[in-house]
């Protein structure tokens, strides 16, 4: 099983929706494309939509950690949403929350972000 | 009753997939929940992508090998390369703590492992590579049951 990438940007927010399994090997083609995209587009936050990642390993902690360094240059800043248990702990056990914001769901982050679905 | 079973593949990233999932397949006759099915396939993740980056440097002409053993409720895997090996294990345990974090590695492999596992042993020796055993108990509901 790999790893399906969707990007979404609404207004000033690049939307991250990620469905299938978050390691090593898919990690780099999460960076690239994010990369490519804040590169090419006025984007300051991100939301990470992880309601269909069935996996993550520490690979992920990695490449989202990455990505929150990025918008952290604009001024800007990362919210997660719709996370499972399982993820929840690896982002518990990182520290993680300590700088990425925890949401319900996608709406809901974006409100807080001041952007209207 | 004790059940072994092993696999080896070369040192490449989508064999990671593979790995976990075989494992997981394996332990799945012990009826474990599907909290110890997901920690098993992290930490197998964890430490075959440790033996492909670390031990190997990214060569996939390196093999990595894993053993599992399954006796009564206890499972053991041994996550094992022929690799560079690691110059300070204790050093490499503590958390956030990597040597490529140009490569955006999150230094969280081993703490995991001590989360999900019940025992985490390192042995590794300088050019000859790193062997990473794993134990856990699983929690047998069934038993109670009988």
């Amino acid at each position: 099983m790999s790893l399906a990438i969707e990007l979404d940007v609404k207004q000033s927010v690049l939307c991250i929706r990620l469905m299938g399994e978050l390691d090593h090997h898919t990690a780099e083609e999460l960076r690239q494309k994010v990369t490519e995209t804040l590169a090419s587009k006025d984007i300051q936050h991100i939301v990470l939509n992880l309601e269909q990642l069935s996996f993550m390993d520490s690979s992920g902690l990695g490449v989202i950690l990455g990505r929150y360094k990025q918008v952290k240059q604009f001024g800007g800043e990362m919210v997660v949403c719709a996370i499972s248990p399982a993820v929840k702990r690896l982002f518990d056990m990182s520290g993680l929350f300590k700088i990425i914001r925890l949401e319900t769901s996608e709406e809901k982050a974006l409100m807080t972000l001041g952007v209207a679905s | 009753m004790k059940n072994e079973m092993n696999l080896q593949f070369s040192a490449l990233s989508q064999n990671e997939s593979f790995a976990r999932v075989t494992v997981a397949s394996f332990i799945a006759q012990l009826d474990p929940t599907l909290d110890e099915l997901t920690e098993i396939k992290t930490v197998v993740s964890e430490a075959v992508t440790n033996a492909i980056i670390h031990g190997y440097d990214n060569d996939p002409s390196g093999i990595v090998y894993i053993s599992v053993t399954l006796d009564d409720n206890v499972v053991k895997l041994s996550i094992r390369d022929e690799g560079t090996g690691i110059p300070d294990v204790e050093e490499a345990r503590q958390p956030l703590y990597t040597t490529k974090p140009e490569l955006e590695r999150s230094g969280m492999g081993f703490t995991i492992m001590e989360n999900f596992m019940d025992e985490v042993q390192i042995e590794s020796s300088k050019s000859e590579g790193t062997a990473v055993k794993l134990t856990k108990h699983l929690a047998k509901s069934k038993a109670l049951v009988n």
